[in-house]
């Protein structure tokens, strides 16, 4: 019998049984897929699929594929997108209704989810599940996302590498998986012996590890995946000191760097779509032309655009200082007041996708110079 | 996050019905009152004998208008009068004014109620000064309604509603019966007038230097235009009421009203959830900012 922290050897070859496992199980397979020359999530087949041999280069506004001098299947770091364009859908219909005798009804539309296995689930990818799981949780819990949410096998890759704008040590959300996963692989490349570690994390876990009748995973190799986690940790693209961030941030809403930011941001809200936790929305109505029917629709919607504070004919925030002020503010700072934890967990999304590279890691030590001492001088300057 | 405000009551304990917190439950006009020009109020009865859930002063409900869309609306009517809903609504734009038309007969949508209302358990036993500005009057009424009832659980009660002009003034036979009332003050002042109004003009705040109340002892409950607010909380302060002493109704943009679409928030606080009634001592720090 598998269990919790049980660990095995996952030969490279053994990776298609693994798909083939999920498949039988009904799981709709979810992983990263080389697609526009990014790597996206997207359902695969086969494990032919799987990005194979690529990496990715990230830099502030800057993201570039390319080729490995191995074949490693899980050898990058995360893409454009997250988990959470799955359990929360960029647009999603709430509801029908429908002209009646007596009016109206509603049918509801969310009843049941796909049942989805994501496949390379990051350390830092979890931890921002965990931090939407208390958004759509509690007494008016979402109840698309829960059945996505507890229907979803999360299969975990253990990061063997740091991205340039990564900095999920910084935030303690990462780059070792240890909690909220099924299975996890930490891929190991030494020599010619391609293979995996793969650590069972719950009862649904082992239940698919026993079927596939692994080896014990030898000493030698969890020695071996740890020190990976080790380099990686040590590798870190991006810092950012944590300790004071809430204080510094609800402290600083004058701050003169909101307007020096604010001459290079677009407003184009890429920050907050690509970001994992960002979780604002919109509703709209979707009538039919005769007037019967009518859909409600969710769609994702971002603290950047001018209409998200719209009040009476005009808008609360106005300038685009306000606006990179309340969407840093509260994913650093205010976010904890809210659900208990940061909302940001240090995957660098926000700096990569940025189209000129606007870099919160750089931005929030501006803040604290002069930050107490409410600037005299004028414009604060790194 | 905690709030000493009123506790909400969770939308599904009233309904019984649906679990998507999204869906509308509908509701047949039964009457359509006018208030002003562009200000109806409106009562509701449930298709198909739904039970209509409690709600309590200063809480509010996402009125959906079919095919069109929906907008917050507080409760404006009675809490203790069970089976009907009642709200008043101003047409400033699309939903509202979709709403402002439905006749009698015609089906809306609603869910809720949501938020934080008028703590009323804390005016126990105190003054209560109640200032209202424009449609803000349509969110304390049912306070009004509660106060009246139980009158003799407070000291002074002095109501302060300033509107712009007489003809946009709400409840207007009602308010001429609460103004015959030896046991309540209810001043009445509009921002302007042609010779025909013979009452008082002048912004709420010109009305605070002389309301009747021990500062001591007071609790002040206010709602109306942020800024009008604002002012009404310093004129407060300078009475001598203590900033914990007074609470506001806030509005912001919403879409879910549950604290999941990001919208409404103000600092850390869901305005749906955390309010819409707030303690000044609150949120005083964030309105002295711009663009919050
Ligand atoms: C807690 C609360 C209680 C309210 N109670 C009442 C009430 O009792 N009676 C009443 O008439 N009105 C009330 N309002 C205001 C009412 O919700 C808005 O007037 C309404 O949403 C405007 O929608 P619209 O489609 O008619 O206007 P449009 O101008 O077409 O609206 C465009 C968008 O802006 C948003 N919006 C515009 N103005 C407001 C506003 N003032 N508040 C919130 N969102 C706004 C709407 O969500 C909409 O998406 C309340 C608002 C809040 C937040
Ligand atoms: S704020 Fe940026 S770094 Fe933090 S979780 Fe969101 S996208 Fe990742
Ligand atoms: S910070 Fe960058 S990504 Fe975010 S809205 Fe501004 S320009 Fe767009």
């Amino acid at each position: 019998m598998s269990a919790e922290g049980d660990r095995y050897v996952l030969s490279r070859k053994d990776v298609s049984r693994l798909l083939e496992q999920l498949h039988q199980r009904g799981y709709t397979v979810l992983a990263p897929r080389v697609h526009e020359a990014a790597l996206v999530y997207g359902e695969i087949r086969s494990v032919e699929e799987l990005p194979s041999g690529w990496t990715d280069r990230q830099e502030g506004g800057t993201y570039r594929l390319e080729r490995r001098s191995d074949d490693a299947l899980f050898g990058y770091n995360v893409g454009p997108d997250s988990w959470k364009k799955y359990l929360f859908p960029a647009h999603e219909k709430l509801w029908t209704a429908r002209r009646t005798a007596e009016g109206f009804e509603v049918e509801e539309s969310r009843k049941t989810g796909p049942r989805y296995a994501f496949l390379g689930v990051r350390a830092c990818e979890i931890a921002a599940m965990h931090i939407q799981d208390r958004v759509f949780g509690g007494p008016y819990a979402d109840p698309g996302y829960q059945a996505r949410r507890t229907g979803a096998l999360i299969i975990a890759v253990q990061c063997g590498q740091a991205g340039n704008t990564c900095f999920c040590v910084s935030m303690k959300t990462g780059p070792r998986v240890t909690q909220g996963f099924d299975l996890s692989l930490t891929e190991l490349l030494d020599g010619n012996d391609h293979r995996f570690l793969l650590e069972v994390g719950s009862e649904r876990g082992a239940e698919i590890a026993e079927s596939l009748h692994l080896p014990v995973a030898p000493p030698k190799d969890v020695r071996a995946a740890g020190e990976l986690l080790d380099r990686t940790a040590a590798a870190m693209g991006r810092t950012l000191r944590t300790d004071d961030l809430h204080e510094l941030l609800l402290g600083s809403p004058e701050h003169p760097h909101w307007e020096e930011i604010a001459q290079r941001c677009l407003s184009c809200t890429n920050c907050t779509l690509a970001c994992p936790t960002c979780f604002c929305s919109t509703t709209e109505e979707v009538p039919e032309l005769d007037g019967t029917k009518v859909e409600r629709w969710r769609r994702w919607d971002s603290c950047f655009t001018l209409g998200f504070t719209q009040l009476g004919k005009s808008s609360v925030r106005r300038s685009g200082a306000s606006r990179y002020r309340q969407w840093l503010t509260h994913k650093l700072a205010s976010w904890q007041d809210q659900f208990g934890s940061s909302g940001c967990v240090g995957c660098g999304r926000c700096i990569t996708w940025c189209p000129v590279g606007i870099d919160l890691t750089v931005e929030v030590p501006v803040l604290r110079t002069g930050a107490r001492s409410k600037s005299s001088e004028g414009t604060a300057k790194p | 996050m905690a709030s000493e405000g009123a506790s909400p009551v969770p939308a599904s304990s009233g309904t019984g019905g649906p679990k998507d917190p999204y869906v509308p439950v509908p509701y047949r006009v039964v009457e359509n009152s006018s208030e002003t020009p562009d200000t109806v109020t409106l009562t509701l009865h449930p298709v198909g004998g739904t039970r209509v859930p409690s709600f309590l002063p200063g809480q509010f409900n996402m009125f959906y208008a079919f095919g069109i869309g929906e907008a917050a609306i507080s409760m404006s009517g009675d809490p203790h009068v069970v089976g009907r809903l009642v709200h008043t609504v101003r047409a400033v734009g699309k939903v509202t004014t979709a709403l402002t038309r439905l006749r009698p007969g015609d089906v809306a949508g609603i869910r809720g109620p949501y938020g934080h209302g008028w703590p009323l358990e804390v005016a126990r036993g105190r003054d209560v000064v109640i200032v209202a500005g424009g449609l803000g009057l349509a969110p304390l009424r049912p306070l009004v309604y509660q106060i009246l009832r139980n009158r003799d659980h407070f000291g002074r009660v002095e109501i302060v509603y300033g509107a712009r002009t007489p003809s946009d003034l709400l409840y207007y036979g009602e308010i001429q019966e609460w103004r015959k009332r030896s046991d309540l003050r209810f001043q009445v002042t509009v921002d302007s007038a042609d010779r025909s109004w013979y009452g008082d003009v002048g912004v709420v705040t010109s009305r605070l230097p002389d309301a009747r109340f021990d500062p001591s002892r007071a609790i002040a409950f206010v709602c109306g235009p942020e800024i009008m607010m604002k002012f009404t909380a310093q004129a407060l302060e300078a009475r001598g009421l203590s900033d914990e002493a007074i609470w506001l109704s806030m509005e912001r943009n919403m879409k879910c009203a549950f604290a999941q679409c990001g919208h409404c928030q103000f600092g850390p606080h869901f305005i749906c959830r955390d309010g819409p009634v707030l303690p000044y001592t609150r949120i005083r720090r964030l309105m002295a900012l711009r663009e919050v």
